[in-house]
């Protein structure tokens, strides 16, 4: 792990600004230490030695006070604000990137991991703008200062700090060594943790009903004291590391004072130059110790932010820009021998697979749950990478056209709608936005969901309304578009059979293409024609089937 | 139970704490001493005198060099140890008390509430690590400092004392004050933001196919925004506390030079008087930062209160009556719904033992709310469901369910593997037993067919395996465990015709003895065409 990453400060312009701006601060504070200690040390020399007054070395050093008081709140304020506006840039662009690397690729664990990213854990990088960069500016400025100005006095302490002061650098990479992999394997932890309490919190009912729900908070606890006995392996290297970090500091101190105070007796060292490297001394380490520190409390953040510039840097799918989308209103779409298979798996999720729809045409998909009927839509849509065989409309592949043109074409119901806080209204406008309130009355009414008031809240995933509701509020959302097809993913799942029969009337009356996704006999029979997925054919089978259906 | 006390540690964990404050205490002490001791070695040997005057003072400044390292380190492990184990504690105790809510009393919207659970309960880490314990090493030492020193010249004494007064004081009630309405803000923007995250993530493919990226990216950055926008506010304040810190370090330092020059000081003893408090920094500098974490703290702890202050769906009864023997089951007059509105009026059903009752009705029209009910998941406004003739309100929640057992359309399966799931229902359940159960289930050749069999894992929500392979896992699940009466909700609704008569069929030929109590719209597909016995509307 870099102390400082160049991706994260090329993309946050935010954090290039702030680290100028430290950066002036931190030569600032570096001459104001000096001079403080300067001041001091003549004040305390003058009343022991020469017994004079302390008036104008008392003026001086409380404008140095105020001054440094100055600098240390402005720059706070400045890594604030700063920040803000990195985590602010970081969480747009990934919620943008993943969002465009599509639904695919946000598959359900990756999704939950993204949602913690972008809310708690983009949060760590606050410690890393507020106090660790800073830090480091000062690390990099103040020694060379302090270490300076002590050598125009003593030698010999100069070089005893410039001696040991390498050493904390050495120590700190050791920190850092330790705090990586003990970041990681606590990012881990806590991932675990919070996948066990999501799973049980939102298991809870089932867990009731087995009379298990009691025992889950003695689980809970063991899981968590695992958690806390590996942290604490991890803890007891990291502070062990620290630990000598700061021995190594404070010894050092220890050694330049009982230096310095045998130099005088013997003599060879002024009083005030002995306490002024006395008061420099501790200076010269503080910022490296305090930076060994500040990367601990921020290495969450760095991981987090580790966490976004991966996926940031994931490459989008290339793709097309044809925008001479062909109307499937007058043309047919093939789906010639598709194949579509899931990273994770060995077998295809769907092989081979043929289709042709014609415009007009109402036409079910059947087969056993889990033969890939989902997919086969998914791949029309071009959510997923068909591997083999290509989806094809007017002579070309789709992938060749713009996709937000091609998306155009479809009204599309999956098998689980995400209905999105709102009214009823508001997720049957995301199928056409400017859709006036009738038309969305009549889209509601042809989705069997008439008994819906149009400022009805669906509440967070559609929890206020029932799964049969939620699905005709999805079926309503696809039926408002214009598009010419639609892709409905069992639309009729969870209706009665009254319900259904006016659905089923609705979608016939539209005239439009429609594949839909069926294990229901009335939804069968409402179908022009029934393809039956999974089931093997010959090649010789598809030929002959090939011959009959095409004119 | 307050929000307060569950952050608490038990006695073990508060020794622990106690060992953490007292070397965090000699940590800081030694650092204070170190600068002083070398103060009075520097000035001490000014004078010349014979080295061996200076000896005690040069071994306790070594002493105390090491001493801030070896104590830091001990009050570092003690306290993360200590802190640690609150936090399982607090876990603990925030699933006991969302056990008792589960499932009719959560009605928070989800995402929010993992979010809040999450973040609150950890909540507890900082505060016992970077609020209390800090503030006390800080407030003791502070206060042996200023003992010495008052030692040394009382009025300089004075002086520094009100400006460590000030430093532990003002500085966090000044951080706290001008924090905390910005803080409020974030808390809101923040969970909006977090709401938003995670819906859209979780409509990502809704958003895709009707290509509403933009606008929802537009939604997003305007809460977004308004979260920078209060972060920026405040950022204002953050660096005030720090600020006033260095003022206040830099006071008693002035004030030690100013009145101690005008007072008759030997020269070491006004040297300690001018650079001791210059050790304060170290010692006060996480004070404001603890008192910034606090209002946080208190927020998230505040949070976590209204989550488990929330009043439980059902009341417990104090001493429970003995379960009856028999599963016959009575409704009678039962009146129920959510919120106050009612769902359900006047349903009347006797449901015999071992009979097969069909309970039909519309979407929407309250078979689940019956189910809740009958599985006492929820309590009846008005009425009663008589188990073998004692009103269920009479019995435990588990008592009850020990009897009743539930299917429903979409059951939730652990993200184990398909044994962990099973043995869920039936813990000393063996293998053969398992596999017994998921060829009943109509699942048994597809498990033994996977090359881990048993011990495949299933994902997140069962997320590695089909709509029916789920169902079927959770029927196998039902029929583990052992019920006299079986609800059933819409069992087959995400299935196939043929599987779900099929299924359907098992189940009730499985059921055996039991009461099977089916919920559904669609009663043509259950084996036995038995009239609906209650049609609700």
């Amino acid at each position: 792990m870099r102390p400082v990453d160049p991706r994260l400060l090329r993309r946050a312009r935010p954090a290039r600004v702030f680290l100028a701006g430290s950066v002036l601060i931190g030569v600032a504070t570096g001459l104001l230490v000096i001079v403080q200690a300067v001041l001091l040390a003549r004040g305390i020399s003058d009343v022991v030695l020469r017994d004079a007054g302390v008036g104008p070395v008392a003026w001086m050093l409380a404008a140095v006070i105020a001054v440094r008081a100055g600098l240390v709140w402005l720059q706070e304020v400045v890594a604030q604000r700063a920040s803000a506006a990195v985590k602010s840039t970081l969480r747009r662009q990934v919620l943008e990137h993943s969002l465009k690397l599509g639904p695919a690729w946000l598959s359900g664990e990756r999704s939950s991991r993204l949602t913690t990213l972008l809310t708690k854990g983009l949060d760590d990088l606050d410690p890393y703008f507020a106090r660790y960069l800073p830090q480091l500016v000062l690390a990099a400025t103040v020694p060379a200062g302090v270490i300076g100005w002590m050598a125009t006095g003593d030698l010999i302490a100069a070089g005893t700090v410039l001696v040991t002061l390498p050493l904390i650098p050495v120590f700190m990479a050791l920190v850092g060594w330790a705090t990586q992999a003990h970041s990681r394997r606590r990012q881990r932890a806590l991932e675990v943790l919070a996948h066990h309490f999501a799973d049980v919190v939102s298991g809870l009912p089932t867990l009731k009903l087995f009379g298990r729900a009691k025992v889950q908070a003695s689980a809970v606890r063991r899981v968590t004291d695992k958690h806390r006995a590996a942290s604490m392996s991890t803890l007891r290297l990291a502070f062990m590391s620290s630990m000598v970090l700061e021995l190594l500091a404070s010894i050092s101190v220890a050694l330049v004072a009982v230096g310095v105070g045998l130099r005088l007796v013997e003599g060879r060292l002024g009083l005030e130059t002995a306490l002024m490297v006395l008061i420099l001394a501790p200076e010269a380490y503080l910022p490296l110790r305090q930076v060994g520190a500040q990367f601990h409390a921020s290495a969450d953040g760095v991981a987090a932010a580790e966490e976004v510039l991966r996926v940031l840097e994931t490459p989008l799918p290339v793709a097309g820009e044809r925008a001479d989308v062909p109307d499937l209103r007058r043309t047919p779409l093939y789906l010639h021998d598709v194949t579509v298979r899931y990273p994770d798996r060995s077998e295809p999720a769907v092989e081979g697979f043929d289709l042709e729809l014609w415009p007009g045409e109402v036409v079910a998909l059947t087969g056993r749950s889990g033969v890939g009927k989902s997919t086969l839509l998914a791949a029309i849509l071009g959510f997923v990478t068909v591997e083999r065989g290509v989806v094809v409309a007017g002579g070309s592949a789709a992938d060749e056209f713009d996709p937000v043109l091609w998306r155009r074409q479809f009204g599309w119901v999956p098998q689980r709608p995400g209905l999105r806080v709102g009214t009823v209204a508001d997720n049957v406008r995301l199928g056409r936005p400017d859709a006036a309130d009738s038309q969305v009355r009549q889209a509601l009414d042809a989705a069997g969901a008439a008994e819906l008031a149009l400022d009805t809240p669906v509440g967070e995933q559609g929890r206020l309304l029932s799964g049969g509701q939620q699905r005709r509020v999805a079926l309503a959302r696809a039926l408002i578009t214009e598009a010419p097809v639609l892709l409905l993913d069992e639309p009729t799942a969870g209706l009665d059979a009254d319900t259904e029969a006016t659905v089923i009337a609705g979608l016939r009356g539209t005239g439009r293409t429609v594949l839909l996704v069926a294990h229901r006999p009335t939804l069968l029979a409402a179908a022009d024609r029934t393809v039956e997925v999974g089931a093997r054919k010959s090649p010789i089978d598809r030929l002959v089937e090939r011959e009959l259906v095409t004119p | 139970m307050s929000a307060y006390g569950i952050a608490l540690p038990d006695r073990r964990l508060g020794w622990r704490l106690a060992l953490a404050l007292l070397a965090g205490v000699l940590a800081s002490a030694s650092s204070v001493a170190l600068l002083a001791t070398s103060a009075w070695l520097i000035t001490t040997a000014a004078a010349q005198p014979p080295v061996l005057i200076l000896m005690v003072a040069i071994v306790a400044v070594r002493a105390f060099g090491v001493g801030r390292g070896v104590f830091r380190y001990v009050e570092r492990l003690a306290g993360h140890d200590a802190a640690y184990g609150v936090l399982g504690e607090t876990r603990a105790r925030v699933t006991e008390r969302l056990e008792e809510l589960a499932p009719a009393g959560l009605s928070l919207r989800r995402g929010d509430l993992l979010t809040r659970l999450l973040m609150d309960v950890d909540a507890v880490l900082d505060l016992w690590l970077r609020v209390v314990l800090p503030v006390l090493v800080a407030t003791v030492t502070a206060t042996a400092t200023v003992g010495l020193l008052v030692v040394l010249l009382p009025t300089a004494g004075v002086v520094v004392a009100l400006a460590v007064l000030v430093a532990c004081m003002v500085v966090p009630w000044l951080t706290a004050t001008t924090a905390r309405r910005a803080e409020r803000t974030i808390a809101g923007a923040r969970g909006e933001v977090a709401a938003r995250a995670t819906e859209d993530l979780l409509t990502a493919a809704d958003v895709v196919a009707f290509n509403s990226v933009d606008d929802v990216l537009k939604e997003f950055a305007a809460a977004d925004a308004e979260l920078a926008a209060a972060e920026r506010r405040s950022a204002w304040s953050a660096g005030l506390g720090n600020a006033l810190l260095v003022v206040c370090v830099g006071v008693a330092t002035l004030a030690g030079l100013v009145l101690g020059s005008g007072a008759d000081l030997a020269g070491p003893a006004f040297a300690v008087l001018v650079l001791t408090p210059l050790a304060l920094a170290d010692v006060l500098g996480g004070v404001p930062l603890a008192a910034q974490l606090a209002i946080r703290v208190r927020g998230s702890l505040d949070r976590l209160q209204d989550v488990l202050r929330a009043p439980a769906p059902v009341t417990e009864p104090a001493e429970p009556d003995e379960l009856p023997g028999g599963w016959g089951l009575r409704v009678r007059g039962l009146r129920a719904g959510y919120d106050g509105a009612d769902v359900l009026r006047d349903v009347e059903i006797t449901i015999p033992e071992g009979s097969r009752v069909i309970v039909t009705g519309p979407s929407g029209s309250g078979k689940s709310t019956l189910a809740a009910v009958l599985l006492r998941f929820l309590e009846p406004s008005g009425g009663e469901v008589l188990l073998d003739g004692v009103a269920t309100t009479r019995l435990g929640g588990d008592q009850v369910r020990s009897v009743v057992g539930l299917l429903t359309q979409e059951s939730h399966v652990f993200d184990t593997s398909i044994r962990e799931n099973l043995l869920l229902a039936r813990p000393d359940a063996s293998d053969l037993r398992l596999c017994n159960a998921l060829y009943r289930a109509r699942l048994g050749e597809f498990v033994e067919g996977l090359p881990k069999g048993l011990d495949t894992m299933v994902g997140e929500h069962g997320a590695r395996l089909s709509g029916g392979e789920r169902q079927r896992l959770a029927f196998a699940r039902l029929l583990l465990a052992d019920h006299d009466v079986l609800v059933l909700d819409e069992p087959t609704e995400h299935l196939d015709e043929e599987t779900a008569r099929i299924l359907l069929k098992d189940l009730f030929a499985a059921a055996g003895r039991r009461t099977v109590v089916l919920l559904t719209h669609r009663p043509e597909l259950a084996p036995h065409p038995t009239q609906p016995v209650l049609r609700l509307t």
